[in-house]
């Protein structure tokens, strides 16, 4: 895999194919490749894959379900993907209530482009963009866009999990698999976010890195499922 | 044969439907809203989707994914969304998509105005967004000729894997013109046309043995420049293959060159000039892109000059200086920002340049 040491793609990536795997879905799944470190998605996983450009993949993938309704479509895509460039398209094909299912990964930096802020990027966290930390007042705030997604009537299923011990990997599991089984019964939109390391960018080792997603990332952005219908 | 009224923005809409269009994806813009609101009309009524989507970045990737997953599809939008529409549409050419994308051009640059134009032929016929890329360019200039060339569009973005343009002016888009229609069937004979079989649509492994995936994304150099190569090499096809023009007195000694709406303005020139003895000629490209050179070889030996008439500050003059390429001399004569060319207008300059032989170039 071309990910670097530590990368939590990689353990996504896992999972999300398993999940795959376990529901039998792989003949109709058709995924939706973002812009950023997982841009090679298509390379890993055995099922027809589309790669959208920089932030559209969930109009890419809404256009798909027009095709046939019927198809399993995902979108993979990073914070800055979804949550900056992307903002527009998440947010209207969870309003629309497009039956699609999103797994956003959330590392608090722009990995690809070498470690500029996020949206999502914490208070005080250095980057390349804000190599003082940073600060509110000049560059807002982590911007918690699965609570606001959670709020719109055409979402039916949003949870955030994490991948940075064994029972954050199952509850992970657990959750794509829910939004996929939203996803078969025609409930809405679903998106599963999930907290994940950026050693590279982070300048820390990989063990540093998941202890860096318990103390910082946990605190502000709570796991746990946000809307469920059930 | 029956004859029947009909507007511009609809007749497209309705050509599109009797095409076997599956999906629709638009954003509302001026003078184009017709179109929009027919489809959201009429296109469910057969079967298809409509999306009025949240904004022009957002119908463009709808359309992408929808040709990737093997539908018939299309967007329509005016100049600012059209440029908004670029990226996709370069994404789209590299991964090979077809689809249907028509602008009906208003005035720019900027927000511009809501009056016709032929101004955005550059962004047309040169690609329009980023990389090296071409999308097939046909410009109608009637509502009859815009029924019969929204089917071709879908046609050929099929047959070429590429998007195409259907590139018309506010005028077209809002007029009504009496049309030819088949029956009670509106336009059925445009559906004979079936859809190819789309074997490398990411539509669902299903009974596949193999998958498939679109992207337009070659980290290796050779590896993009042989992607580019095998795209060049499919657009030397289409330039050999789909160059579409009309000529008007292939004889003359001076003609005007003019599509899209201007055409016909250009035409009653042609015939004005004609009623005082005066033999214009007129050649129409229909494709932009390709851009039909081969007419101008047809009237290159008694040619003495040329007349550029577009609604633009001149750019489709280049592609004629081009094909004149200096054997005969090219005027230009252009209005811009929403002002149609006068056919009392365009007859002064044919006086003043071409017939005086005065050698001052535009
Ligand atoms: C229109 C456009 N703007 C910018 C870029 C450059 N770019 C590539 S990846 C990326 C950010 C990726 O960050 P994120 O979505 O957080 O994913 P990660 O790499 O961290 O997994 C950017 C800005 C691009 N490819 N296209
Ligand atoms: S740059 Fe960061 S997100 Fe990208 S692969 Fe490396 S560690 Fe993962």
């Amino acid at each position: 895999m071309h990910y670097c040491p530590g990368c939590t793609h990689m353990t996504i990536h896992k999972i999300l194919a398993d999940t795959i795997d376990e529901l039998g879905i792989k003949e109709e799944a058709i995924g939706v490749a973002p812009v950023g470190c997982a841009v090679l998605i298509y390379e890993y996983f055995d099922c027809d894959m589309v790669q959208a450009p920089h932030g559209r993949a969930p109009a890419v993938a809404t256009g798909m379900k027009s095709a046939n309704e019927d198809n399993m479509v995902f979108t993979y895509q990073g914070d800055g993907d979804l949550a900056s460039i992307g903002t527009a398209e998440i947010i209207h094909s969870a309003v629309r209530g497009e039956n699609l299912t999103t797994v956003f990964v959330n590392n608090a930096i722009y990995g690809m482009t070498g470690g500029q802020m996020a949206p999502t990027t914490l208070i005080e966290q250095i980057t390349t963009t804000t190599t003082k930390g940073r600060n509110s007042k000049d560059h807002g705030y982590p911007y918690k866009i699965s609570e606001q997604i959670a709020n719109l009537d055409g979402a039916s299923y949003v949870s955030r999990q994490s991948v940075h011990n064994k029972n954050a990997i199952e509850n992970t599991k657990r959750a794509i698999k829910k939004a996929f089984v939203a996803q078969q019964n025609k409930e809405g939109f679903s998106l599963v976010e999930i907290l994940s390391t950026c050693p590279t960018n982070w300048g820390l080792n990989p063990k540093q890195s998941i202890e860096w997603i318990e103390k910082n990332m946990l605190p502000i952005f709570q796991t746990g499922d946000l809307k469920t219908t059930d | 044969m029956r004859r029947i009224l009909i507007k511009g923005n609809e007749a497209i809409g309705e050509a599109a439907i009797q095409a076997g269009c599956e999906a629709y994806f638009g954003y509302p813009i001026t003078p184009q809203n017709e179109l929009t609101e027919y489809m959201s009309e009429k296109l469910p009524q057969y079967g298809g989707r409509f999306i009025q989507a949240e904004s022009e970045v957002g119908a463009i990737n709808m359309l992408l994914g929808a040709a990737a997953s093997g539908a018939r599809a299309m967007t329509s939008s005016s100049g600012p969304g059209i440029s908004l529409k670029q990226e996709g549409i370069s994404y789209m050419t590299g991964m090979e998509l077809p689809a249907l994308i028509v602008n009906v051009v208003r005035g720019g640059p900027g927000l511009g105005g809501i009056a016709p134009a032929q101004s955005d032929y550059f962004q047309a016929t040169r690609g329009g967004g980023h990389g090296d890329y071409r999308v097939i360019t046909l410009a109608p200039a009637n509502i009859q000729e815009i029924i019969d060339l929204t089917s071709e569009c879908f046609w050929l973005a099929e047959l070429y894997r590429n998007p195409v343009m259907l590139y018309a002016d506010a005028v077209l888009g809002q007029m009504m013109e009496p049309v030819n229609v088949k029956s009670d069937n509106l336009f059925s004979k445009y559906r004979t046309r079936d859809k190819l079989p789309k074997v490398w649509a990411a539509s669902g492994q299903k009974n596949r043995s193999y998958v498939n995936k679109l992207t337009s994304l070659y980290l290796e150099p050779e590896e993009l420049e042989k992607h580019n190569l095998k795209l060049n090499k499919k657009y030397d096809v289409i330039k050999k293959k789909e160059k579409r023009f009309e000529i008007i007195n292939p004889g003359a000694k001076y003609f005007l060159v003019a599509y899209g709406i201007v055409s016909r303005i250009c035409k009653l020139v042609v015939k004005n000039a004609r009623e005082r003895g005066l033999n214009i000629g007129l050649i129409r490209p229909i494709s932009l892109w390709p851009f039909p050179d081969i007419a101008f070889e047809n009237v290159m030996d008694n040619a003495r000059s040329f007349l550029c008439v577009e609604m633009s500050m001149g750019q489709m003059i280049e592609d004629v200086k081009l094909a004149v390429d200096g054997r005969a001399q090219v005027f230009f004569y252009g209005r811009s920002g929403g002002v149609l060319p006068k056919p009392n207008d365009i007859m002064s300059v044919i006086e003043d340049k071409m017939l005086k032989g005065e050698m001052i170039e535009t």
